[in-house]
């Protein structure tokens, strides 16, 4: 913490020896205005950012609306039993991690496509191609869905060259449990390449240039600059996109599923995430549910803090 | 990849062959690149366009609209349910976004002051939210229980504040020099008044970035409506999509025995209309995009 001089006397000579309370009230008494300002936040967080949090011992519950929050039975882990014990516990697990891993395997893909257009000589050619890679960001997930829908239906376009090329059947793609995890990855690669490869090229913009001159003169090629000058200095961005998209592993893209999955595939789509909702919010089994996506957060929690903890020790680069 | 390892330089000359051959390699793959995300998109717009029953009897993927009509477009304009959808998305991006950035930009002046006891503990109160959330039900209990179930304010004062966009915010807020608000203090002007006449205009570029981000969000979000939405007249713009694209409900455009063949065109259509605004905006606000995925990354 910052202190100017005056205010570094100040509490040299006056705050030492404050006690807490003291403190508490001293600060108060500076500060009072600022605290009165970050109220409404303070208490927008309390109830929609920690509320849900405290509201999270309903997975510990027979939580039943009519009875209410306090009104409800304790039931100790019963809905974590039940969970574990399900028969779809191990079908839910396996494709929830089979498409984050598939997810996570498109990872470096926005890196060598930034990498690539940093090598593209025509100027005004980088900028289009930047500009036409980044417009499905623009188009909203229930729309791309509908362009999906729309493509791999019975007769759609996709359908239609997929059977002349490799002569599958021409039948509607996503009633197949085997094409679904190829549709949902292929699909967010279209639409997040372009965009996802700006941190990179503006982290490549913001190289000294002085390190290629230096490399040049020392005889590097252009493959040589890439891997030691380029990639070397993105290693901190690339490192802190895998521990954010590692947070995200147990959260996949479940609002993308739920337009894209249907009953006779949930064998392949069905995710934790979408099943908590079907349980909570279509058979009410708030309790059940709530200690589903509570075994679902604390694993995303876990990974997140594991990621960070191990790119720290390796890299010295971490988010917090 | 494979391209690049074909262009190892033999030093010396300033282009090699394998650098050229890498070079047109680059071109080539762009352009197909570009092609595969531009043909779909051409698809959508020429499938519109097209003659209902000539659309059907086609096959594969349409790169110019077969027999021109308009047909669709009347269909979706005399659609009630798209209009409605329309405004009400309108008004929550609009209503929403200020909401929103407004939250944001008190809660990250209070935040970035130095000397403040509490604020080293709010921020790490914050942050913790960003990596741990209750999830999906408590969250609907909680917004059920605040009374908001089935009104256009759940999709306005839950979703309010990101964890995301404030610390960018505070960030920028923060690396504003201490002197620029000195004189301010002397003349005895309290937080208040220092925050909307010298920190605002100070940061105005990522209050910009911010504005968008929380615009598009609004303008792209759907589940928090289908959670707590249940009349019609409420709904969203992308939740009335999902109904006529995902859910084949064309039936108030349509009427009569062409159904079958004009549903189809309809729902291009429907996606046309639905996207175009945002897509002729985007060149315009496209840099202050990227500005802020800089800052963001910046901030990491």
């Amino acid at each position: 913490m910052k202190r100017n001089r005056k205010e570094r006397r100040e509490y040299m000579v006056n705050g030492k020896n404050l006690t807490f309370k003291e403190r508490v009230v001293r600060d108060f008494h500076r500060n009072w205005m600022l605290y009165l300002m970050m109220l409404p936040i303070i208490v927008y967080y309390l109830i929609f950012k920690f509320g849900p949090m405290f509201g999270l011992s309903i997975a510990f519950m027979d939580y039943k609306p009519a009875k209410g929050f306090t009104g409800s039975s304790w039931a100790g882990l019963k809905h974590f039993k039940n969970f574990f014990t399900n028969y779809y516990f191990g079908r839910l697990l396996k494709n929830t991690v089979r498409i984050s891993v598939f997810s996570l395997l498109t990872f470096p893909a926005p890196l060598i496509l930034a990498l690539l257009i940093n090598e593209l000589k025509g100027k005004m050619f980088a900028k289009w191609v930047q500009t036409i890679t980044y417009i499905p960001h623009f188009i909203s997930t229930v729309v791309i869905c509908g362009i999906i829908v729309k493509l791999t239906s019975s007769t759609g376009g996709i359908t239609m060259i997929l059977h002349s090329l490799f002569g599958i059947p021409q039948e509607t793609l996503l009633n197949h449990k085997e094409y679904f995890i190829p549709i949902y990855i292929l699909s967010d690669l279209w639409q997040t390449v372009g965009w996802n490869s700006i941190i990179y090229l503006a982290a490549i913009s913001g190289i000294d240039q002085e390190l290629y001159d230096a490399a040049r003169v020392d005889g590097a090629g252009r493959l040589a600059q890439v891997i030691y000058i380029t990639i070397p200095c993105l290693l901190p961005t690339i490192i802190i996109q895998l521990i954010l998209k590692m947070g995200k592993i147990f959260d996949v893209g479940y609002e993308k599923i739920m337009l894209l999955y249907n009953p006779g595939i949930y064998d392949t789509a069905d995710v934790i995430n979408t099943y908590v909702y079907r349980k909570g919010l279509i058979d009410a089994q708030y309790s059940y549910s709530a200690a589903v996506g509570l075994f679902n957060s604390l694993v995303c929690f876990i990974l997140v803090t594991v990621t960070n903890k191990l790119t720290k020790k390796i890299s010295g680069t971490g988010l917090w | 990849m494979k391209e690049q390892r074909t262009s190892v330089v033999r030093h010396k000359k300033k282009e090699s062959p394998g650098s050229r051959i890498f070079d047109v390699c680059n071109v080539i793959f762009m352009c197909s690149l570009m092609l595969v995300i531009l043909i779909p998109l051409i698809h959508v717009v020429s499938a519109s366009f097209s003659n209902p029953a000539a659309y059907v009897r086609h096959e594969g993927l349409m790169l110019h609209p077969v027999e021109f009509s308009l047909e669709a477009y009347k269909a979706v304009a005399k659609n009630k349910n798209i209009l409605t959808g329309y405004a009400n998305t309108i008004f929550i991006v609009v209503v929403g976004t200020s909401l929103s950035v407004f939250m944001t930009i008190v809660a990250a002046y209070c935040l970035s002051r130095r000397n403040v006891m509490w604020n080293n503990f709010l921020m790490m109160a914050i942050v913790f939210s960003m990596y741990f959330s209750g999830g999906m039900i408590p969250f609907y209990l909680v917004v059920k229980a605040v009374g908001l179930n089935n009104s256009i304010w759940a999709l306005i004062i839950p979703p309010a504040v990101s964890t995301y966009n404030l610390i960018i915010m505070r960030t920028a807020m923060a690396s504003v020099p201490e002197s620029m608000e000195e004189s301010a203090k002397l003349d005895g002007a309290n937080h208040w008044t220092i925050l909307w006449s010298i920190m605002v205009p100070l940061v105005k570029p990522t209050i910009a970035v911010i504005c968008l981000f929380y615009a598009v969000t609004q303008w792209n979000s759907w589940f928090n409506a289908m959670l707590f939405i249940r009349d019609k007249s409420g709904y969203p713009l992308q939740l009335v999509l999902r109904e006529i694209l995902l859910q084949n409900d064309t039936t108030s455009m349509s009427a009569g025995a062409d159904d079958y063949l004009i549903s189809e065109t309809i729902q291009y259509a429907t996606i046309v209309v639905a996207t175009l605004p945002i897509l002729t905006i985007y060149p315009f606000v496209q840099k202050y995009f990227v500005k802020g995925i800089m800052i963001g990354a910046v901030k990491g």
